[in-house]
């Protein structure tokens, strides 16, 4: 259990027995394996890497190949328990589309997303000026994927505008969950990366 | 035109085998019965003692159950010699592969040239007409015989393909993996048109004798080549044709021979013509045609293909390629969202490729690997 990745931990908590789950952007399956070995789930993954793809076959996950923004619109609602959104919100074109896209399939939404709040970031845009490079933001502004970046904050205030519920939420640094107590304000300081769980209001 | 003599076997005086002939009769989805039906097949590796590692392949329109190895025929390779085989992807060390000739096939099993039993003569054109799903039901006939509870796997493409739908679908418990490959669930109008064209160039070759022209030992080779020459332009992409051919000619013969094959992608369908027509029987493909533009595997549920996967069990892996515009994409996305409604175990992959339809008997590397991952992994579980 040691080399997990923490937020695939935080996930693999959440998640319940035998549950139906999409993984947008599963990549080479690694949190899918690890959900159906833990939870016994019945999984799903959508990915758009040829190579990568093969290697979720090959570990015996079922994995459509494809790009998320097409091919969620195919899925009819409600066929998910959970919808993972690790590491992909900030890289779309649409957030905002793909979230209630998400909620439409998925009776909840796991999202994870590198925090731009982040102190470190803070404080190189602050004493630095120039963009933030961290563990979690590894890229150069002209060479990252990251098109629509936020902080906690932003992301729970877009949560507040669609009318959304957040269920948990988590906040991660140096590869470990946070642990102490927190409100809002200090996890837009000290997590560098969060996991937020969210469904529409009943 | 060009002639094709070779010294290969004639499909008329070959006997084929194994072969298993069932005392029983197979009562086929138009309501007609065959009497005491034929199935001719061939098989690869060893059954394991508990008999679970069979895998059915399933051959296409024009194909039969010589998947590996010199067929007896043609005295060509097998149309998956490359797949099937020692470390191969479908590997025989571990796998006991079957492949079988379809009923209303010419390769042995019962067919339009075939006796019937009640007649003692050919059946010719009193053949009932027949379904994908009675092709499934012989083969499972053979399953049974052979004592395999469950398949491991069922594989084909284009019109094995059809027989992996039926097969994973109406015997979903007997079949652990489903890939369809390059498919449909049923014929477009355009598939159909397709067929036609080829059906009406046989039976208006005047040696077609309304299907009786094995008793007059004749033959309409030169409708058959004409339906296969259609035929073959649809399993071929607009691009491999221009990038094989383009517009070489072959001989700049005088205006008076305009009309005898200049274009070098003339002689090649003339040779692709008359080739076939030394290896399959021209009532086997009108039927066969006929079967596949019948099916419809929603037809039953009025139309509403999700309701065919209603409680689904095997694990399904479909692919399509890129240009293959006969069978393409969107027809298998169909299938891939009506799994989906279903919560089914589905993986989807199109491959690309500019071969067109034939893509799936190519020795296309991703198409192997994705073959070789997913039984890799069906095990890993």
């Amino acid at each position: 259990m040691k080399n997990i990745r923490a937020d695939h931990y935080i996930i693999s908590k959440i998640v319940k027995n035998n549950s139906r789950i999409l993984d947008i952007g599963c990549a080479d399956g690694q949190l899918l394996y690890l959900l159906e070995k833990e939870k016994n789930v019945s999984g799903q993954g959508i990915e758009i890497k040829h190579d990568k793809v093969e290697t979720c076959l090959k570990k015996g996950l079922s994995v459509i190949e494809g790009d998320a923004n097409k091919e969620i619109i195919n899925y009819p609602k409600k066929s998910f328990d959970y919808v993972i959104l690790s590491q992909t919100l900030q890289t779309v074109e649409r957030p905002k589309w793909l979230l209630n896209e998400i909620l439409r399939i998925g009776k909840s939404a796991i999202i994870s997303f590198p925090n731009f709040g982040h102190w470190l970031c803070r404080a190189q845009i602050l004493f630095k000026g120039t963009m933030p490079v961290t563990s979690d933001l590894k890229l150069a502004w002209y060479d990252t994927q990251n098109i629509h970046l936020c902080t906690i904050r932003d992301f729970n205030n877009l949560i507040l505008e669609l009318n959304l519920q957040i269920n948990e939420k988590f906040g991660i640094n140096k590869k470990k969950v946070l642990s102490f107590p927190f409100n809002l304000f200090s996890l837009n300081i000290f997590a560098s990366h969060a996991v937020f769980v969210v469904s529409k209001k009943n | 035109m060009v002639t094709n003599k070779t010294n290969s076997n004639n499909i008329y005086n070959f006997e084929h085998t194994p072969n298993l002939i069932f005392d029983t009769s197979l009562k086929l989805e138009n309501g007609s019965v065959l009497n005491k039906p034929t199935i001719a097949y061939q098989t690869y590796g060893e059954l394991n003692h508990n008999k679970s590692n069979a895998i059915l392949i399933c051959h296409a329109l024009t194909g039969d159950q010589y998947a590996a190895g010199t067929h007896p025929v043609t005295l060509k390779m097998g149309w998956w010699n490359d797949m099937i085989g020692r470390d191969k992807v479908f590997d025989t060390n571990s796998y006991f592969i079957i492949c079988t000739n379809v009923l209303g096939g010419c390769m042995g099993s019962t067919g339009p040239k075939s006796i019937n039993s009640d007649t003692n003569n050919y059946f010719g054109n009193d053949f009932p007409e027949i379904g994908i799903q009675d092709m499934v039901n012989l083969q499972k006939k053979l399953i049974d015989h052979l004592g395999i509870e469950k398949l491991l796997c069922v594989v084909g493409g284009s019109m094995g393909g059809m027989q992996v739908l039926e097969w994973a679908t109406k015997y979903s418990e007997r079949v652990k993996l489903a890939i369809p490959i390059a498919t449909s669930y049923r014929h477009t109008a355009q598939n159909i048109a397709f067929h036609e064209v080829g059906r009406q160039a046989i039976k208006n070759d005047t040696n077609w004798l309304n299907g009786d022209y094995i008793k007059n030992n004749t033959s309409p080779e030169k409708g058959l080549a004409a339906a296969r020459m259609v035929a073959h332009i649809t399993y071929m992409s607009e691009k491999s044709l221009s990038k094989k051919f383009g517009r070489n000619k072959k001989n700049l013969n005088p205006l008076s021979k305009i009309f005898e094959g200049s274009f070098e992608v003339e002689n090649y369908l003339q040779y692709q013509g008359s080739s076939f027509v030394s290896r399959f029987d021209a009532n086997s493909y009108l039927h066969l045609t006929r079967s596949m533009d019948r099916f419809d595997l929603s037809e039953k549920f009025n139309g509403n293909l999700e309701k065919v996967f209603k409680s689904n069990t095997c694990k399904w892996l479909i692919i399509s390629f890129n240009s293959d515009w006969l069978f393409p994409t969107s027809e298998s996305k169909r299938l891939v969202n009506a799994l989906n409604a279903n919560a089914c175990n589905v993986s989807f992959v199109e491959i690309e490729s500019d071969r067109g339809h034939d893509s799936f008997l190519l020795q296309i590397p991703r198409l192997y690997n994705i073959l070789r991952g997913f039984l890799i992994g069906a095990k890993f579980k």
